[in-house]
C-alpha cells in the first residue's frame, strides 16, 4: 500500500511539473504552430499522463487525456492545422487534468466531475478532422513507435514514456538532479541558522582567549559555516521563472477575454529567490499582470488611434541589485490617469478636493494603493473590483519588500517590486542603548555618524524642540533610541553615535549609546504576546547566547514621531506632521509691502474679506470698517513690518483683509494681495531676528516668511489683548505635545488669549519644565511620548504641588474624545486638538476652577 | 494538539489526572502535566522595552526564543522581592513554548477528578479568566491554570 502511495505521489509531482511546462509550450505553439518538436513534446507529456492513469486505473483522467492525445496526434502528423480554438480546448484539458490531479492528491480519488462535456468536445474536434477525409482513424491515434511501448502492457507504458520528455530537452540535467522534499530543505536551513549562531558564539570565545589552536579551528569553522550557509540557502533558491511560468497563460486568457492583443516579454526568468519569498510574491505578481492587461493595455482600436501598434507589450523584468531582487512589471498602455485617480479619491472620500489640487503626481499615483480604490471605468470580471493594489502592497511589505509605481500618460505604467533575497538570515548592525543590545537590519542602514568633542551636543540642533542634524546641508530629523524605548538615558558621553536609517522613502537619524559590529543574524519571530510592538521586527540570539531584539526601523520612526504614523495619515490629515522638524501644514500665503511671500497658519485665520476703500473709516487714529454689525479694526501689515517706509502708492481697492478672531473680538490685517493656500511640508525653517517674523521657510519650493502673528497683534492693537487679560493674565500653560507644529498652533492660540506658554515635546522635557517653572495648567496630547497621558499623570503625582495642576488632554479626533469620556481620572478635561475655541474655553474654565480652590496660590513664593 | 488529546483521554478513561504543580505567592497551581515542556532554573533574560509589564523578558532555550511571563504580575500579586529567584516553567501553547516565571516548583500530583469544582464566582478579576477550576486536595486547594488564556495577554486586561 505504502509503495503504491509513493508511486502515486511520484506521479503527481511529475505530472504537475509536466503540466506547467505544457502551459508554456502551448502558448509558444500558438505563435509557432508548425514547430514539430514542440508538438511532439506536448504529445508526449499528455501521453505519459495517460499511460500512467491506465496503470493506476484513473479512468476519468485516462478518458480526457486519451481524447486530447488523439487530437494532438492529428496536429503532430499534420492532418490538421492548429487554430486558437483548438489551443483553448487543449488548455482546458490541461485545467481539467490539474483538477483531477488535485483531487487525487487530496482524497486519493478522481473526484465527482466526469468532464463528459469536455471529453465530448475533444472527441468532436478529433472526429471533425478525421471526417475531413483523412487516412487516420481516431481510434488508433498512436504512431507505431510509441505503440511498441504499449503492447507490453500498461505497467511498462509509463516507464517507456517517461524518459521521453527529457530526451527532447536537457537529458543530461535530469541525470544530475534528484528530488528533495521541501521539508528537508527547510529543516536544513533551520539547522544552518543554529550553526551560524553557534559559530558566532565560538568566535566570541575566541576573542576572549589567546589560544592558537582554537583560533585556527574557529577560523576554519567560520569559513565552512559561511560556505555551508550559502550552499543551503542556494538549495532553497528557485528561479523566479517558476512563478512566471503560469503568466503567459494568464495573459493569453486575459487577452482573449478582453479582446486585446498582448505580447508578453520576460527577461531574467533565471533570477533566483528564496522559495518562501517566491511563494509570497506569487499572488501579487499575478494580480499586477492582470491589472496591466485589464487596465493598462488598451484595446487594439484605441491603440491604433493613439498611433501605437495594435499589439500591446507587457514586460516582466527581474534582476539582482544590491542584495535585493527587483521585479518590474511594465506595460506600454495608457498609463495611469492622475486626474482620474484624484477624482476617484475625492469621490471615495479618501481625499479632500483642496488637498487634491496640491497633491503631486507621484503622491496621487500612490493613491491606487489605498484600500477600496479602482480607477477602471468598468468593473470587468477579470480584475478591478476595488480589491487588489492595497493587498499587493501589504503582501510585498510583509516580506520586507517595497512597491513603487511609475506611470506616464500614454506611454505606460511600470510597477517595481524590491524584494529581499531571503528572510531567514540577514546582516545586521549591533548597537547598544540603555544597557541593552539591539540589532538594526543592514538594509535600512545608510550611514554611521559619530559626533565628537565638547561640542558634540551642539551638532544636534532643535527646531521648535524637535532635534535635527545638519547632514550635508539638509536637515535630518533625529530620534533617541533611549527615549523611543523608554530606556534610561546614557551618561554624558564624549561622543554622540548616530545611525542614519531609511524607512520607506524617508530618512532619519537614530542616536544610540554605542555602535558595535555587524553580524549575520538569524531572525526569529517574537511570541504573540509581543506581536503588538511595532518597534521590533523579531529577535535573535547573539554570540554570548543571549537574546537581542531586532529593531523595526519603520516602527521606530513612527513611534518616535520622526515618521508619520501611517501613509494614510499624511494624506488625510494633512495638518499633521509627516516628519518632525519638517511638517505638513496649511498656510495662507499673501503679499504685503516689500514682503513678496508671507505666510500664517490657515487654522488661525477666521475669514478672508474684501472691503472697498470707500468703506474704510477712521476712528481714534485707526482704520476701521463696519463689519457684521461690529466695528472691525484694520491693521495695514506693512505699517507694522516696515514702520516709516514710504507708502507704496495706491492701496489696493478693494482692500484685502485677513480676519482673525478669538471668539469675542476680531481684527483685520490688511495685506496687498492674498496669494494662495499652500499645503506643504515646511522644510528647513530658519529663525529670524526681524520683529514681526517668526522666520523663513521653504513653502512650495519658494522661500516664504512666516508672520509672527503674536507680535503683529501685540504691537499694534494693545487693547485687543488687554481686556482679555483679566483671567488669562500671566497664567502659565505648559503644552506637552510631540508634534512641534501642533504645539506652535496651540501656542499661538494661547498667546493670543494672553497666556504665557511653555512647550515640551515629551514627558521628560515636560518634567524638566515643571521643575523649572511654576505652571498653572498643563495641556497634553493623549499620546504624549513615550507612554501617553496616564504616564504623565503618574509622573505629576510625584510632587504635591504638581498634583494640583489641572490637565487638559488633547485628543486626535472627536471619536477618540467620545471613547475617552469615561477615562477621566488621567485628566480634568479633554478636547480635540483641532477645536481651538473649545480648548480655550476649557483652559479658562480650569484656570477659574483652580483659582477658586486655591485661595493661596502655591506658586506665590516661587515667583521672582 | 498532543496536549488536547491527552487531556481528553484521561477524562474519558481515568478517574485521576496528573498535574505539574507550582507556587505563586501563597497560591498553589497545577498545569496539566502534558502541557509542560520543561522546568528550568532562573535564566538570564533580555528585557523587552515597551512590552506589557507582565513580560519579564526573552530567554534563549537551546536556540529557541521563549517569552517569559511573570506570574506574580500576571495575577496582579505583590512582587517577588529581589532575593527570591523565580523558576521557569516552560509550557507548550498553541503559539509555541512560553515560560511562566513562578516562585517554586512543586511535585507532579495525581488528582481525583471527583474533587473538581468550578472556580468561585467572587474570584479576583485578575485571576478569574486564568483559573479553570479547583481541585479540593486534602490539605489545600489546587488551582488549575488555563495556560492558553494565561499567555493571551488580552485576557483579564480590561478588568
Amino acid at each position: 500500500m505504502q509503495e503504491d502511495q509513493d508511486v502515486i505521489r511520484e506521479f503527481l509531482v511529475e505530472s504537475h511539473e509536466n503540466l506547467s511546462r505544457l502551459d508554456q509550450e502551448l502558448i509558444e505553439l500558438e505563435s509557432h504552430p508548425t514547430d514539430a518538436a514542440l508538438l511532439a513534446s506536448i504529445f508526449r507529456t499528455i501521453h505519459t499522463i495517460k499511460g500512467t492513469c491506465g496503470f493506476f486505473a484513473f479512468s476519468i483522467l485516462e478518458k480526457i487525456t486519451h481524447q486530447a492525445e488523439t487530437l494532438l496526434s492529428q496536429l503532430r502528423d499534420g492532418q490538421r492545422e492548429l487554430d486558437p480554438s483548438l489551443v483553448s480546448l487543449i488548455l482546458e484539458t490541461v485545467d481539467a487534468t490539474r483538477k483531477v490531479l488535485a483531487s487525487i492528491e487530496a482524497t486519493g480519488e478522481e473526484g465527482p466531475d466526469q468532464f463528459e462535456d469536455l471529453t465530448e468536445r475533444l472527441r468532436a474536434a478529433a472526429q471533425g478532422a478525421a471526417g475531413r477525409g483523412n487516412q487516420s482513424t481516431p481510434d488508433k491515434p498512436f504512431d507505431s513507435a510509441l505503440e511498441q511501448g504499449c503492447v507490453s502492457g500498461p505497467a511498462e507504458h509509463a516507464e517507456v514514456a517517461k524518459p521521453e520528455p527529457d530526451a527532447t530537452r536537457s537529458s543530461a540535467a535530469a541525470d544530475a538532479n534528484i528530488r528533495v522534499g521541501v521539508g528537508l530543505l527547510d529543516k536544513l536551513m533551520d539547522l544552518v541558522g543554529e550553526l551560524v549562531l553557534t559559530r558566532n558564539q565560538i568566535l566570541q570565545f575566541n576573542t576572549e582567549r589567546e589560544d592558537a589552536a582554537l583560533n585556527t579551528t574557529s577560523q576554519r569553522l567560520n569559513l565552512i559555516t559561511t560556505e555551508l550557509q550559502e550552499g543551503v540557502m542556494k538549495t532553497r533558491m528557485q528561479p523566479i521563472g517558476m512563478v512566471w511560468n503560469k503568466l503567459p497563460r494568464v495573459v493569453r486568457d486575459m487577452a482573449v477575454s478582453l479582446g486585446k492583443q498582448i505580447r508578453l516579454e520576460m527577461d531574467g526568468a533565471e533570477t533566483e529567490l528564496d522559495r518562501t519569498i517566491i511563494e509570497a510574491i506569487k499572488d501579487p505578481l499575478v494580480h499586477l499582470v492582470r491589472n496591466s492587461c485589464d487596465h493598462g493595455i488598451e484595446s487594439p482600436e484605441v491603440r491604433q488611434r493613439a498611433g501605437k501598434p495594435p499589439e500591446g507589450k507587457l514586460t516582466l523584468r527581474a534582476y539582482h541589485e544590491g542584495g535585493q531582487v527587483n521585479i518590474e512589471i511594465g506595460d506600454d498602455g495608457a498609463g495611469v490617469d492622475v486626474d482620474r485617480v484624484k477624482e476617484k479619491a475625492i469621490e471615495k472620500g479618501l481625499l479632500r478636493p483642496e488637498q487634491a489640487q496640491k497633491l503631486g503626481d507621484r503622491e496621487a499615483l500612490n493613491l491606487i494603493f489605498q484600500p477600496g480604490f479602482s480607477t477602471a471605468q468598468t468593473i470587468t470580471k477579470v480584475s478591478g473590483r476595488g480589491v487588489g493594489m492595497d493587498v499587493v502592497r501589504s503582501n510585498i511589505e510583509k516580506i520586507g519588500g517595497i512597491v513603487d509605481v511609475f506611470s506616464r500618460p500614454g506611454e505606460g505604467t511600470t510597477v517595481k517590486l524590491k524584494i529581499p533575497l531571503t528572510l531567514a538570515i540577514i546582516p545586521g548592525l549591533v548597537v547598544n542603548s540603555g544597557g541593552e543590545r539591539f540589532v538594526i537590519p543592514q538594509v535600512s542602514l545608510l550611514e554611521l555618524i559619530r559626533l565628537e568633542g565638547d561640542s558634540s551636543d551642539k551638532h544636534i540642533e532643535h527646531v521648535h524642540g524637535t532635534p535635527v542634524y545638519r547632514r550635508r546641508g539638509s536637515l535630518l530629523p533625529v530620534a533617541y533610541l533611549n527615549q523611543v524605548l523608554g530606556l534610561k538615558a546614557a551618561e554624558r558621553a564624549e561622543a554622540v553615535n548616530m545611525v542614519v536609517l531609511q524607512a520607506e522613502d524617508r530618512q532619519f537619524g537614530l542616536v544610540v549609546d554605542g555602535i558595535n559590529d555587524t553580524q549575520e543574524i538569524v531572525v526569529k519571530p517574537l511570541g504573540k504576546q509581543l506581536k503588538g510592538l511595532t518597534v521590533y521586527a523579531g529577535a535573535t540570539i547573539m554570540g554570548d547566547g543571549r537574546v537581542a531584539l531586532i529593531l523595526d526601523v519603520l516602527g521606530i520612526g513612527q513611534r518616535s514621531g520622526v515618521l508619520a504614523e501611517s501613509r494614510e495619515q499624511t494624506r488625510n490629515v494633512a495638518e499633521h506632521k509627516t516628519q518632525s522638524g519638517a511638517e505638513q501644514q496649511r498656510l495662507l500665503l499673501f503679499r504685503a509691502g516689500s514682503f513678496e511671500r508671507l505666510a500664517v497658519p490657515l487654522s488661525l485665520v477666521a475669514r478672508l474679506e474684501e472691503f472697498p476703500q470707500s468703506s474704510i473709516e477712521h476712528a481714534g487714529g485707526c482704520q476701521v470698517v463696519q463689519y457684521r454689525k461690529h466695528i472691525l479694526p484694520l491693521l495695514p501689515l506693512h505699517d507694522v513690518l516696515e514702520p516709516g517706509a514710504p507708502d507704496r502708492g495706491q492701496a489696493a481697492d478693494p482692500a484685502q483683509v485677513i480676519v482673525f478672531n478669538d471668539g469675542e473680538r476680531s481684527i483685520g490685517i490688511v495685506v496687498d494681495r492674498i496669494l494662495d493656500v499652500a499645503e506643504d511640508t515646511v522644510t528647513a525653517r530658519q529663525n529670524s531676528n526681524r520683529k514681526g517674523l517668526m522666520g523663513s521657510a521653504v513653502v512650495g519650493k519658494r522661500v516664504t516668511d512666516l508672520l509672527d502673528l503674536d507680535y503683529v497683534l501685540k504691537a499694534s492693537a494693545e487693547d485687543w489683548f488687554q481686556r482679555k487679560r483679566t483671567s488669562a493674565d500671566g497664567k502659565v500653560v505648559l503644552v506637552a505635545e510631540a508634534s512641534a507644529f501642533s504645539r506652535s498652533l496651540i501656542r499661538s492660540s494661547l498667546d493670543m488669549a494672553g497666556y504665557r506658554v511653555i512647550e515640551a515635546a515629551n514627558l521628560d522635557e515636560m518634567i524638566r519644565e515643571l521643575e523649572q517653572h511654576p505652571v498653572d495648567i498643563v495641556i497634553a496630547a493623549l499620546d504624549l511620548p513615550p507612554n501617553g497621558i496616564s504616564a504623565l499623570r503618574a509622573a505629576m503625582g510625584r510632587r504635591p504641588e504638581w498634583e494640583r495642576i489641572p490637565v487638559l488632554a488633547l485628543a486626535e479626533t472627536a471619536e477618540q474624545l467620545r471613547t475617552l469620556a469615561g477615562r477621566a481620572r488621567d485628566f480634568e478635561d479633554c478636547q480635540t486638538r483641532s477645536d481651538r475655541e473649545a480648548m480655550l474655553d476649557s483652559v479658562a474654565r480650569l484656570v477659574l476652577a483652580q483659582a477658586s480652590v486655591e485661595t493661596e496660590p502655591v506658586r506665590a513664593g516661587e515667583e521672582k | 494538539m498532543a496536549t488536547d488529546t491527552g487531556t481528553m483521554k484521561t477524562d474519558v478513561t481515568q478517574t485521576s489526572r496528573q498535574f505539574s504543580t507550582f507556587f505563586v505567592a501563597d497560591l498553589f497551581f497545577g498545569v496539566d502535566v502534558l502541557c509542560v515542556q520543561e522546568v528550568l532554573r532562573f535564566q538570564q533574560m533580555t528585557s523587552v522595552p515597551q512590552a506589557p509589564e507582565v513580560i519579564e523578558g526573552l530567554i534563549n532555550l537551546r536556540g529557541q526564543i521563549v517569552t517569559a511571563i511573570d506570574m506574580r504580575r500576571r495575577l496582579r500579586l505583590p512582587s517577588r522581592g529581589d532575593d527570591l529567584m523565580p523558576m521557569n516553567m516552560v509550557v507548550r501553547t498553541e503559539d509555541g513554548a512560553v515560560s511562566l516565571l513562578v516562585d517554586e516548583i512543586g511535585d507532579v500530583l495525581d488528582v481525583d477528578v471527583a474533587t473538581y469544582e468550578r472556580p468561585p464566582e467572587n474570584l479576583d478579576p485578575a485571576a478569574r479568566g486564568l483559573i479553570r477550576g479547583v481541585y479540593k486536595l486534602r490539605d489545600r486547594l489546587l488551582l488549575v491554570l488555563d495556560t492558553e488564556r494565561t499567555v493571551d495577554l488580552a485576557v483579564g486586561r480590561a478588568a
